[in-house]
């Protein structure tokens, strides 16, 4: 039994096959040798680009399925049932199963506050939405393993959970745009409305969106993965990052955090990352710095609140991200 | 009458304007269609999923394309 899903998990998540396909293609299509340099490269684009389109399809139709159910205004007036730290977790969780657009989060933050949520509340949700997605844990356990991926969703939830409830214990509300708790709320709910056949075709055009929307950024992330995994030399890398060196999670912050890219764009690198002896820690702390902040979301966030909760906001976040690298980096022999 | 489609540009908004300015005509109703993709002037209607679509400053729908024969039973109403 364990052997089928070790089989399973090989072929399926790891795509095995794949591998094994590209290699013949790289040997005997192109004639070079794919544990040569350029051979070797050459390997982890191609692999790396099919197996995460292939991947992505197939998780983004499914969890969009699942998310027509679960439409903003459905996922406003469950947590407006909920009070206390009940409801941050129930934020957090929601976050994970909402859309992954980073501009969704604005009319997400507006809706949420006029309809008189806690700060607390929408602020969990909000940490949550872009860092945990269901199609990133999966993607995760094909790269790395599941224990590593199911570690990265709970600490992910911890921080959303907790980040929210600190924003809401330093009670921030005037340091919300006044018009946001002016604004209407409007309460259309096509919930009871969608056919199954809606909810599909919903789905699939969520799939074209967003491959549409990542696929640049998915071939810059495994482009630059290529590059650390057979040109950058190991030497150079953990100067840099290395696992002894106290600096890297700070490192792989300050680059993180200003950069957009989406969590499918950041995968291939930190895979590069880690195969080139980088902590686990710094890796996950890169990715979630890329993922949880950039500059086009914090520009879009001061619009709707004032500067002291936007570095708050940025500020718990950060030191969340970081606390959880060095923890990581510190019990990464648990995970491997 | 004025008709606004919410949506910051996705292809999903074009489909909504297509079919409302279809409805307006079989309607031979004389409707203002207007484009509204400032993402902050969005959330001011309370709509968070686009597209929506808003008539006389009345949401009537969000998250969702309605076909030319929903937008017209609504023109109807209002």
């Amino acid at each position: 039994m364990r052997e089928v899903l070790i089989w399973l998990n090989d072929q399926l998540l790891r795509m095995q096959w794949l591998s094994d396909l590209v290699t013949l293609l790289v040997r005997d299509g192109f004639g070079l040798d794919p544990t040569s340099q350029v051979g070797g490269s050459i390997h982890f684009f191609i692999y790396d680009v099919i197996k995460i389109f292939i991947l992505l399809s197939v998780l983004i139709f499914s969890i969009s399925y699942v998310q027509s159910y679960f439409p903003p205004e459905r996922t406003r007036r469950i947590l407006g049932q909920r009070e206390g730290l009940g409801a941050n977790v129930i934020a957090a969780l929601l976050g994970t199963i909402t859309p992954f657009c980073s501009c969704s989060s604005i009319p997400l933050f507006i809706g949420f506050t006029s309809a008189g949520l806690p700060l607390a509340v929408t602020f969990s949700f909000l940490i949550s939405s872009p860092l945990v997605d269901l199609a990133s844990v999966i993607l995760l356990a094909s790269i790395f393993n599941w224990s590593i991926a199911l570690a990265y969703v709970a600490i992910g939830l911890v921080l959303a959970v907790l980040g929210g409830t600190l924003i809401g214990r330093l009670k921030l509300e005037d340091q919300v745009e006044g018009f946001v708790y002016q604004s209407p709320v409007s309460d259309h709910d096509n919930d009871g409305a969608i056919s199954r056949r809606e909810r599909v075709s919903y789905a699939a055009e969520q799939v074209i969106e967003i491959v549409h929307r990542v696929w640049l950024y998915v071939l810059i992330g495994v482009g630059i993965g290529a590059a650390i995994h057979n040109w950058i030399p190991e030497t150079f890398i953990s100067a840099l990052l290395g696992q002894d060196k106290w600096w890297s999670v700070l490192v792989a912050t300050i680059v993180g955090v200003p950069m957009y890219a989406d969590i499918f764009g950041t995968l291939p690198i930190a895979e590069a990352l880690v195969q080139k002896g980088v902590g686990l820690g710094t890796a996950l702390t890169f990715m979630m710095a890329v993922t949880a902040l950039s500059l086009p979301s914090m520009i879009m966030l001061k619009r709707v609140v004032k500067l002291p909760l936007l570095i708050v906001f940025i500020g718990i976040v950060t030191v969340g991200i970081i606390l959880i690298g060095y923890t990581f980096n510190a019990t990464a022999h648990l995970f491997v | 009458m004025i008709i606004k489609i919410l949506g910051s540009g996705c292809k999903k908004c074009a489909a909504l304007e297509e079919n409302a300015k279809a409805a307006a005509k079989t309607a031979a109703i004389n409707a203002d269609i207007e484009k509204v993709t400032d993402i902050v002037a969005i959330a001011g209607y309370g709509v968070m999923s686009t597209p929506g679509l808003v008539i006389d400053e009345k949401v009537v729908a969000s998250g969702r394309v309605l076909s030319a024969s929903e937008i017209g039973a609504l023109l109807q109403e209002s």
